[in-house]
C-alpha cells in the first residue's frame, strides 16, 4: 500500500527557537496517526508544518492525489494550496471558534466549503447541511440558529461537519476533545472514531491524552523538545514504552 | 470661477496620480486600485472619493450633473455642484441627457446613458467581503485567487434568515467574469443597468483610499442561487407625478396624518415626462 | 470425556505436526524491560524461547505465574517489542519477523493473520456490544447488516442475552465482557489466535461453548497458542504443552 503523505526531515523554527525538528513519517490512506507529548513539544507546529499551514524551515512534505500524481507543498502555489485544503484536506481546531465563521448560521459554515467549490443551489446546499448536523448529532432544526448559540460540545461537533461537508482524504485535529468534559468528549471520539472508518479518512491527530491515542490510532508518534522521540504501534508504544520520555509519559497517567 | 484655487481644486500631480490609477482600473475592470487620497474640503462619507474622481476627470468644456439618490436638488448633490461650478467653472446640469460628467450616490439615472457619458460612484466601502472577512491582506488573496465562495455565504444567510435573498442595496456583482466589485449602495434595481453599460462607470471610496472601473460594455453578473436566480425590486404602484411604472420608486410621507405617495427617486427622469406629458 | 478427549488429541498431535505447515516460529526470544526511571532497572521476562506452532494444533502455555506466559503472548501479537529473537510469521504464505516488521506490516498481520484475545474487554464509550463484535467483520469487508447478523450469532451462541446486544457494554459483568470479547476476538477466523486466559470468569457452559469455537477453528486448520488456568479447559483444548519457568534472577 501506497502512502497518502509523506514527511521527510521536516523542521519549522520560530527564530531561533525550536517548533519542530528533523520529523519523518508516513500516513497510509485510511489511517489515524497521533502526536502526543506534553504542551510545548511542538506537536501543534509539526501539525500545521505537515499541513502546509506554516512554512517548513526544511523538510519535505508531499501528498499522493487522487489522480495518483505526488504533490511536493513546498512547490504548492497558494492557490492549489488553498484549493487543496478546502477539498482534500480538513483541519479541525482545538478551540471550535477558530475553525468556525461565528457570525453566520450553523447550515452557512457547513455549506461554505461546497460553495467555495462552485456549488450553486440552495436547496441542495440546505439539504447537505441538514444531513452532516444529523450525522454530527446536532438537531437539523438548528440550522439556522449561530454558532455562538451552541454548546462547546455542539460547536466542536459543529467544526467537524464543516470540515467533513467535502469528504476530504485527509483530515489534521489539533486536540479536538480537549478542553470540553468528559461525558462531551467520549461523545465526540466516538463520533470521529465512526465517521474515520465510514468515510475511509487519514488523519493525524494532536493530543496530549493517551486514552486518546489508544481509542482511535493504530500508530502513534512521541513528540519532546521539537523532536520524535518514539514512533510505533499505538499499543506498543503504551504497554512497551522504550524511550524514558515515553515511560514517563506512560507512567503519569492517571488510571480510574 | 474662483481663481485662488488651481482648475477643478486638486493641484495637477495629484491629478495625474489620479488618471494614472484610473487608467489601471479600466484595464482591470473591478479592481480596487490603492490611491493617495487627499484631504477634501468636505468630510469623509460625503462623496470625498467621488469628487476626487470628478476632479481628476474634469476638463472646462465639461457639463457636470450631480445626483443624490437620484435627485439634484439635495443638500450632497447642490453642494458638490456648486463646488465645481466654483474651482473648476464648469457647466452644470440638472438634465442626465446633457451631462459629459454624472457624480452619483446611491443610484443611477433612469434614463439610458451614452457612450460619451461618464458616472462617477460615490463609494463608502468598495469592499464586498468586508462584512465577512475583517483582515484586509485575507481579502486581497481572496480576490487574487478568485475564491469568492464566502460571498455566497452572506446570499445563504439572507435566504435562510428571510426566504429570500433580502440584500437590496449594494448587491455584489461579478465584473467581466472574474472580479467580485461593491457596486456602492445602489439599489440593485439599478444592477441590471451595469451591464453591457455604454458609458464608462467609475468608482472613488476617499476614506478607504481605492478606486475602481467598469468599462463600457463590460459584462456585470449579480451573484445569485441557481434555485434563487437575481431579481430587482417591483411596486405595485406608479409613481404619482409622472406615472411611470418602470423607473424606481420613493416612499415620500407627505403630512402629518401619515399619508404617502410614491414618486420617482430620479428627478430629471420624472421632470422629463411629465415635460412631454405637457407637451 | 475429558479423558478420551485428551486422548484423542494426543493420538492426532504427532500426525498435525508431521503433516500439517508450521504457521509460527519463535527462535532464540527474549524480552527485557529496561525501566529508566527506576534507577535503570532490567527486567527479563523472557529468554531463548524455541517453539513451532503448526495449523490444527493447540499449544498451551504451562508454568506457575511469573512465568512469562502472558508476556510471551504479548511479545508474539507484537504488543511488546522483543529485546532479542525473531518471531516468524507466516503471513499469506511468506514468513515474515514481527521483531523486524514495520507498524503497517504488523497492523496487515493483525488484520488478516494473527487474532488476541486477552482477559479484558478494553470498551470504546457509547459502542454497542453488537458492533463491536461486527467490527472486524466490516474492516473485512462485509456489509453492516451481514456482520451485524453474523455478530448477532455468536453472541447467542455464547449466551449472551439479545436485550444487552444494542447496549454498549461497559456496564456488563466481568462474565458478559469477557464473551463479548472472546466473539470479538473470533468473529475472523484467523490462521493464528492467542488467548490469554479467555475464560477466566466464565461458567462451566461458557467455557465448554469457547471450547467448542477453539475446536472448530482448529479444525478449519487455524494454529491456537493460548494461556488457560482451569485445567479441565486446558485438557479439553490442548493439543500439546509448552512448560515454561520464571527466569533465575541473576
Amino acid at each position: 500500500m501506497s502512502a497518502l503523505l509523506q514527511v521527510r526531515g521536516l523542521s519549522h523554527h520560530y527564530g531561533q527557537r525550536i517548533g519542530c525538528q528533523d520529523v519523518s513519517f508516513d500516513l497510509h490512506p485510511g489511517e489515524l496517526l497521533c502526536i502526543v507529548g506534553e504542551s510545548g513539544s511542538g506537536k501543534s507546529t509539526l501539525l500545521k508544518t505537515a499541513a502546509a499551514q506554516l512554512a517548513p524551515s526544511s523538510g519535505s512534505v508531499r501528498y499522493h492525489q487522487r489522480d495518483g500524481d505526488w504533490l511536493d507543498l513546498e512547490e504548492l502555489s497558494e492557490a492549489n494550496r488553498r484549493r487543496l485544503a478546502r477539498e482534500e484536506w480538513g483541519f479541525v481546531t482545538q478551540n471550535p471558534r477558530d475553525g468556525l465563521r461565528l457570525n453566520v448560521s450553523a447550515g452557512a459554515n457547513v455549506a461554505e466549503r461546497l460553495m467555495a467549490m462552485g456549488m450553486r443551489n440552495y436547496g441542495q446546499l440546505r439539504d447537505i447541511a441538514k444531513g452532516w448536523l444529523e450525522r454530527v448529532e446536532i438537531d437539523p432544526a438548528r440550522i439556522d440558529d449561530a454558532p455562538t448559540a451552541f454548546s462547546g460540545g455542539m460547536q466542536q461537533r459543529l467544526q467537524i461537519a464543516r470540515t467533513l461537508v467535502t469528504q476530504p482524504r485527509l483530515v489534521f485535529m489539533d486536540e479536538p476533545t480537549a478542553g470540553l468534559d468528559v461525558s462531551v468528549q467520549a461523545r465526540i471520539l466516538d463520533l470521529l472514531r465512526r465517521l474515520v472508518n465510514e468515510l475511509g479518512l487519514a488523519a493525524v491527530m494532536v493530543t496530549h491524552d493517551l486514552a486518546v491515542a489508544r481509542l482511535l490510532a493504530a500508530r502513534t508518534m512521541v513528540m519532546q523538545g521539537g523532536r520524535v522521540v518514539e514512533t510505533g504501534l499505538t499499543d506498543q508504544i503504551l504497554d512497551d514504552p522504550q524511550h524514558p520520555y515515553t515511560q514517563l509519559l506512560v507512567s503519569s497517567v492517571l488510571t480510574t | 470661477m474662483t481663481s485662488n484655487y488651481n482648475f477643478a481644486f486638486l493641484d495637477e500631480n495629484t491629478k495625474r496620480m489620479l488618471r494614472r490609477a484610473l487608467l489601471k482600473a479600466v484595464a482591470i475592470p473591478g479592481y480596487q486600485v490603492p490611491f493617495g487620497s487627499r484631504e477634501m474640503p468636505l468630510p469623509y462619507g460625503w462623496g470625498t472619493g467621488g469628487i476626487q474622481l470628478t476632479a481628476a476627470l474634469l476638463g472646462p468644456d465639461d457639463v457636470l450633473k450631480v445626483i443624490d439618490q437620484g435627485a439634484d436638488d439635495t443638500t450632497n448633490a447642490v453642494n458638490i455642484r456648486r463646488f465645481f461650478a466654483r474651482v473648476a467653472g464648469v457647466t452644470t446640469t440638472e438634465r442626465t441627457t446633457e451631462a459629459s460628467v454624472i457624480q452619483t450616490r446611491h443610484r443611477i439615472p433612469e434614463t439610458p446613458l451614452r457612450e460619451d457619458q461618464i458616472l462617477v460612484f460615490q463609494v463608502p466601502e468598495p469592499e464586498p467581503l468586508r462584512t465577512l472577512e475583517p483582515r484586509e491582506a485575507e481579502t486581497r488573496t481572496l480576490h487574487a485567487l478568485a475564491d469568492y465562495g464566502l460571498m455566497h455565504v452572506k446570499l445563504y444567510e439572507d435566504i435562510a434568515q428571510y426566504g429570500h435573498i433580502a440584500t437590496s442595496y449594494d448587491y455584489p456583482v461579478l465584473v467581466d467574469g472574474r472580479f467580485l466589485t461593491s457596486p456602492s449602495p445602489i439599489p440593485k434595481f439599478d444592477n441590471p443597468k451595469l451591464d453591457h453599460s455604454p458609458a464608462l462607470m467609475l468608482f472613488g471610496a476617499g476614506r478607504e483610499k481605492r478606486l475602481y472601473a467598469i468599462p463600457p460594455y463590460t459584462k456585470v453578473e449579480s451573484l445569485a442561487f441557481d434555485d434563487h436566480p437575481f431579481e430587482i425590486q417591483r411596486w405595485e404602484h406608479q409613481c404619482e407625478l409622472c406615472g411611470s411604472d418602470e423607473s424606481y420608486l420613493d416612499e415620500v410621507v407627505v403630512d402629518d396624518r401619515g399619508s404617502r405617495m410614491f414618486v420617482c427617486s430620479d428627478t430629471d427622469y420624472c421632470r422629463q415626462r411629465r415635460a412631454e406629458q405637457a407637451a | 470425556m475429558t479423558a478420551s478427549a485428551m486422548t484423542a488429541s494426543a493420538i492426532a498431535a504427532p500426525l498435525v505436526t508431521a503433516f500439517a505447515s508450521p504457521m509460527l516460529e519463535l527462535r532464540g526470544l527474549g524480552k527485557s524491560f529496561e525501566l529508566h526511571h527506576q534507577h535503570g532497572a532490567r527486567l527479563d521476562v523472557l529468554d531463548d524461547v524455541e517453539l513451532t506452532l503448526h495449523a490444527g494444533e493447540c499449544v498451551v502455555l504451562s508454568g506457575p505465574s511469573g512465568a512469562g506466559k502472558s508476556s510471551l503472548l504479548r511479545v508474539i501479537y507484537a504488543n511488546y517489542r522483543p529485546s532479542r529473537g525473531a518471531v516468524r510469521v507466516r503471513h499469506d504464505g511468506d514468513w515474515l519477523d514481527l521483531a523486524e516488521a514495520t507498524p503497517h506490516q504488523v497492523l496487515e498481520v493483525r488484520r488478516r493473520t494473527l487474532g488476541y484475545v486477552s482477559q479484558f474487554l478494553r470498551v470504546i464509550p457509547r459502542v454497542p456490544a453488537l458492533d463491536i463484535v461486527a467490527e472486524p467483520l466490516i474492516e473485512a469487508g462485509l456489509s453492516l447488516p451481514e456482520a451485524r447478523q453474523r455478530a448477532g450469532a455468536l453472541l447467542h451462541r455464547l449466551n449472551v442475552p439479545e436485550r444487552l446486544w444494542r447496549l454498549p457494554p461497559g456496564t456488563f459483568s466481568g462474565g458478559e465482557q469477557q464473551r463479548v470479547n472472546i466473539a470479538r476476538g473470533l468473529i475472523v477466523s484467523r490462521p493464528l489466535l492467542l488467548l490469554d486466559e479467555p475464560t477466566a470468569s466464565l461458567d462451566a457452559d461458557n467455557r465448554s461453548v469457547v471450547a467448542e469455537l477453539l475446536e472448530e477453528a482448529r479444525e478449519a486448520g487455524s494454529a491456537v497458542l493460548g494461556i488457560f488456568h482451569d485445567e479441565d479447559m486446558r485438557d479439553r483444548v490442548a493439543t500439546r504443552l509448552f512448560p515454561m519457568h520464571p527466569l533465575q534472577i541473576a
